[in-house]
């Protein structure tokens, strides 16, 4: 019989007689913890990338200012792709004596490639997917076109030479994306009726569009194909940015889970630590007989190691089983907002989870393990030889330092894994210090009190360094429970707070500076809530520092685009109240004077702008440079009005400008946006109302899913809680006995434990109160960018807990003791 | 002498458990030798002594030093399996039977009597059919009625497969069935008689 089949009965052996258990359970929940979020971030960040391949309508999009020639679609069609149409013109429509400039998107009936059209049937009712193109004779238009034209759903429209019937109204089109550019009112109709209208003739305006989707390698050789065979006026275009409310929420969501799942693995390697040392402690006896048996230390090195990698195999197994199962379970709720189908997730997590489970053993297990090899095989035969020296904390600094790499390589946030592994050993160290300094203060008290009392202060005073252990154990568990629990529940307030069901969920376009009073007007007349009005103008973006911006010089493609695209900059002299300076200062005077502009950290990280770079803009077909002044961080959850780029009025006030503002609009109101279109019959007005429930329900779904997640962390917290406590069980079992067999009564066997417990639980909750307020409070703070002030109940639920944990812990293990004679107990735990 | 019992006396603290300590190779002297079988043993390393002690010596305690996660028969498979041998569980078996604990075998320590438990020890010395057996008070936890059943089993099985019988006890009784007594006192033979 092999090695390997001897290592397997003794986990086998071991497991049955209850000396792993806890271990497994530590693996299994740090293991399915991770695994669980980070087969559910990779499956988002993949469904991210088709998320906004729907905004564009397709995975690739071939636009051209002629009818694209046969060959893309018939190549598109053999590689089995999905092909839509669309042709986009801008015409007239008129119903009755109305006209209104209109823009028209012809497409063919499974359009579009990706992404959903929505449509209600009539202006402000609930909207449903459209299942796809309107059929030939229909169209759909939106809600500023049927106020502009005042024409209601079921009433016929002449577009061009032709009559349609009005189908629906369009509340959303995926490749409309957030570019409010397209000014005119739209209408969406059938490609196959565009000839009847005769509206496009030589010489006309039109832009013609092929949308493909289907596999994604598939789709990049069609790119590779068509980029070969593009022509003049012809245009690909790969993927744009993903709505950034939906994307902040998202973001948000892995920031939580990966806090989430970071804690349960820092709970678990406690968890794993502990209970490894009491295996240890519980074996050294076996250890010594075994050597008397003849076993060398090599052989008893390598059967210990099989049996904990059998151990790690086994539990990370589970662990990435149980990690899929809880993926699907949170995607499940997360697919309607981020592609119709998630794409499966890769294997990348199920490798993180068995290389975790490793680091797991290695550090926090290897080392009391490595304790055995120097049991003494004397241990047999004289009991005074007592057992190892333990090689302390020190020991498990090679495991922390593999921890914290692998969980910075996990969460993909240096900044997020940074802060709570530095927030832990930092509370770590700090209880290490305050309750080893509390225990020789306590003992030094020792006088005062009956006999009980002072001899549960003398163990602890006797027992220094382990009760350090267990107060520094249990309150990290402590900490981790309260932080899950009181401090989880304030975040996820303070993130619901950030947006509120009153965030705006309209915005008016193309205001023109004489309409900003009598608009102002028309909501305080309304009762609508007051508006700010923001300046916006177009400008494009041509040197940093003197050096020409072109797209070539950047290698990511969204970048690209946005480079080659006009911006929408704004000008004011106050810093927005949703807005926040990450570097340099907000405009001053000597700013305003000579000019300044602040741009959006994300803007900035991309383009690689920083503070004191020169930015030469185009605006009007004049150009200008002035310095960035700061970075701005914005709160894409606000629903405000946002802009990349804000620069100090001299600059930009001399140029024609239209204005911009968002409000809330009740349900309440509905009418007065169709007064609103027919009194300004220039603005548009876009409804958000779809984009903010989404990004709302993104979040009410991304909470459920946390929950999910910091269940396991709870549980792992639990375990730390349960191992540290078993950790004394032993010693407590055997003193009780011996007090017993002293003659002791029960009430005062319970009743000396209870003094060295009541001690160890308040100074553990009392710790564990200040960590998760402070943990709480930074991560707020640091990572999150959530107001949060820490929740005063801390202070009762940390000691009452941390008491109570003990209490009942004492109990049992004075009954465990009280329950036999004291001869067996002795005995036993010997 | 091959096949002797030798009983080692003296009172609590004359150096007995330390004896058998440099005697089993699971101790070192500063000075002086053992020979084991003929091997020097503090010439070899803690290993080499462990190798040895596999392939010569099996050994009977006071405290019985059963492992408690594993069954009684599991104990007795134990001593095999680490000499990684195939038919551990035959042998096992057959041994618990010879030492009337046939109907024992699923017992973990903790159900077991005294008496009982050290039964299985002692299946567990012999099964590896040592050379020498080392027995450090093997009644010491039991009441005298047990630990003459013991000690009759004790010198049955050692007759059975001629094993040298190294025995450390204060019972003059018990040493007095030992061919040979080796007193001690303040950690120095004062006795070696035949």
């Amino acid at each position: 019989m092999g090695r390997i089949g001897i290592a397997w009965r003794m986990l086998a052996r071991d497991w049955r007689a209850g000396e792993l258990k806890l271990l497994a359970l530590a693996l299994v929940v740090a293991v399915t913890s991770v695994t669980s979020v980070s087969f559910f971030a990779d499956r988002v960040r993949q469904a991210l990338v088709r998320d906004a391949h729907q905004l564009l309508g397709g995975d690739l999009l071939i636009t051209a200012d002629h009818p694209l020639e046969l060959q893309f679609i018939a190549e598109a069609q053999r590689r089995g792709l999905t092909v839509a149409l669309r042709t986009r013109f801008i015409s007239m429509s008129r119903y009755g004596e109305a006209m209104q400039l209109t823009g028209v998107k012809a497409v063919s009936e499974n359009y579009p490639a990706r992404g959903k059209l929505r449509i209600a049937p009539a202006p402000n009712a609930p909207d449903a997917d459209a299942g796809g193109g309107p059929p030939s004779g229909s169209v759909w238009i939106d809600e500023r076109l049927a106020a502009a034209l005042n024409a209601r759903v079921g009433m016929q429209l002449e577009l061009g030479a032709a009559q349609f019937d009005i189908g629906a109204i369009l509340t959303l089109e995926p490749d409309r994306g957030v570019s409010f550019f397209n000014l005119a009112p739209r209408l969406i109709m059938n490609v196959a009726d565009v000839p009847r209208t005769e509206l496009i003739q030589v010489g006309s305006r039109v832009r013609y569009g092929l949308l493909v989707a289907g596999e994604r390698e598939v789709v990049e050789a069609y790119k590779r194909w068509a980029k070969a065979r593009i022509g003049r006026g012809e245009r690909l275009e790969g993927l744009d940015s993903a709505r950034p409310e939906i994307r902040a929420g998202l973001d948000r969501a892995q920031q939580f889970l990966g806090l989430t799942a970071l804690l349960a693995v820092i709970l678990a390697a406690v968890a794993i630590g502990l209970a490894t040392r009491r295996y240890t402690r519980r074996h050294f006896d076996n250890y010594a007989v075994m050597r008397c048996l003849g076993a060398s230390q090599w052989q008893l090195f390598w059967l210990f190691a099989w049996e904990f990698t059998a151990l790690g195999l086994i539990a990370s197994a589970i662990g990435c089983a149980l990690g899929f199962g809880t993926q699907q379970l949170l995607a499940g709720g997360l697919t309607e907002f981020v592609a119709a189908e998630l794409p499966p997730p890769s294997w990348v997590p199920a490798a993180q989870g068995v290389l975790l489970a490793f680091v797991l053993l290695l550090g926090f297990a290897l080392p009391p393990l490595m304790q055995l090899k120097d049991v003494s095989a004397l241990r047999v035969l004289r009991r005074d030889i007592g057992p190892p020296r333990e090689r302390q904390l020190v020991s498990y600094a090679a495991g922390f330092v593999a921890l914290t790499g692998l969980v910075l390589w996990q969460a993909g946030d240096a900044m997020l894994g940074g802060y709570v592994l530095g927030g832990f050993a930092m509370a770590a160290i700090a209880f290490a210090v305050i309750s080893y300094g509390a225990l020789r203060l306590i003992a030094g008290t020792g006088a005062l009190g009956g006999i009980a009392w002072r001899y549960g202060l003398a163990n602890l005073r006797r027992r220094a360094s382990q009760s350090t252990v267990q107060i520094l154990a249990l309150a990290l568990g402590l900490t981790a429970i309260l932080l899950l629990t009181v401090t989880r529940a304030d975040l996820l307030a303070a993130w619901r707070a950030k947006t509120p069901p009153d965030a705006p969920n309209r915005f008016i376009l193309n205001i023109q500076p004489e309409q900003r009073e009598p608009l102002a007007r028309f909501f305080r007349e309304r009762n609508l809530p007051p508006v700010t009005i923001y300046p916006m103008i177009r400008g494009r973006l041509l040197a940093i520092n003197g050096v020409e911006v072109s797209a070539e010089r950047y290698d990511e493609e969204r970048t690209r685009r946005l480079v080659e695209r006009e911006f929408n900059l704004s000008y004011m002299n106050e810093l927005p109240a949703h807005n926040r300076i990450e570097a340099g200062r907000w405009f001053t005077a000597a700013d305003r004077a000579s000019g300044a502009f602040s741009v959006e950290q994300g803007i900035a990280k991309r383009l690689g702008i920083e503070v004191g770079d020169r930015l030469t803009w185009s605006v009007g077909g004049r150009s200008f440079t002035a310095p960035a002044t700061n970075i701005r961080k914005l709160d894409w959850d606000s629903m405000q009005v946002n802009f990349f780029v804000i620069a100090t009025p001299p600059l930009l006030e001399r140029y024609p400008t239209s204005y911009i503002t968002s409000f809330h609009l009740g349900g309440s109101h509905a009418a007065d946006m169709n007064e609103l279109t027919q009194a300004f019959p220039n603005l548009t007005v876009v409804d958000m109302s779809v984009i903010l429930r989404q990004a709302l329900a993104v979040i009410e779904r991304v909470v459920q899913a946390v929950q999910v997640v910091f269940l396991f962390a709870l549980a792992a917290g639990l375990l730390v809680l349960y191992a540290a406590l078993m950790a004394t069980e032993d010693e407590r079992v055997r003193e009780a006995a011996l007090l017993r067999a002293l003659g002791a009564s029960r009430s005062q066997v319970t009743a000396a434990q209870r003094a060295e417990f009541i001690a160890i639980g308040l100074a553990a909750g009392i710790l564990s109160a200040a960590g998760a307020a402070g943990i709480g409070a930074l991560l707020a703070e640091r990572v999150l960018s959530l107001p949060y002030w820490p929740n005063p109940w801390l202070w009762l639920w940390g000691p009452a807990l941390g008491a109570a944990c003990v209490a009942v812990n004492a109990l049992a293990g004075a009954r465990a003791a009280l329950s036999r004679p004291p001869v067996t107990a002795l005995r036993e735990a010997e | 002498m091959p096949g002797e019992a030798v009983a080692v006396v003296g009172a609590s603290g004359s150096g007995k458990s330390t004896l058998l300590g440099l005697l089993a190779g699971l101790d070192t002297a500063s000075r002086g030798s053992v020979r084991l079988d003929g091997v020097e043993l503090f010439a070899l390393d803690e290993d080499g002594r462990a190798a040895l002690r596999k392939r010569l010596v099996g050994f009977v305690f006071q405290s019985f030093q059963l492992l408690a996660p594993l069954t009684a028969l599991e104990n007795v498979m134990l001593p095999l399996e680490l000499a990684e041998q195939g038919d551990a569980e035959v042998q096992a078996r057959a041994m618990l039977e010879r030492v009337g604990l046939g109907d024992r075998l699923g017992h973990y320590p903790k159900y077991l009597s005294g008496g009982e438990q050290q039964r299985v020890a002692l299946a567990r010395a012999f099964v590896v059919q040592p050379k020498v057996l080392f027995a450090d008070e093997p009644t010491g936890n039991l009441d005298a009625a047990t630990g003459k059943g013991i000690i009759d089993l004790l010198f049955a099985l050692n007759a059975e497969h001629g094993t040298t019988l190294v025995l450390v006890t204060h019972d003059e009784m018990l040493a007095g069935r030992c061919a040979r007594q080796i007193r001690l006192a303040g950690g120095r033979v004062v006795d070696g008689e035949r």
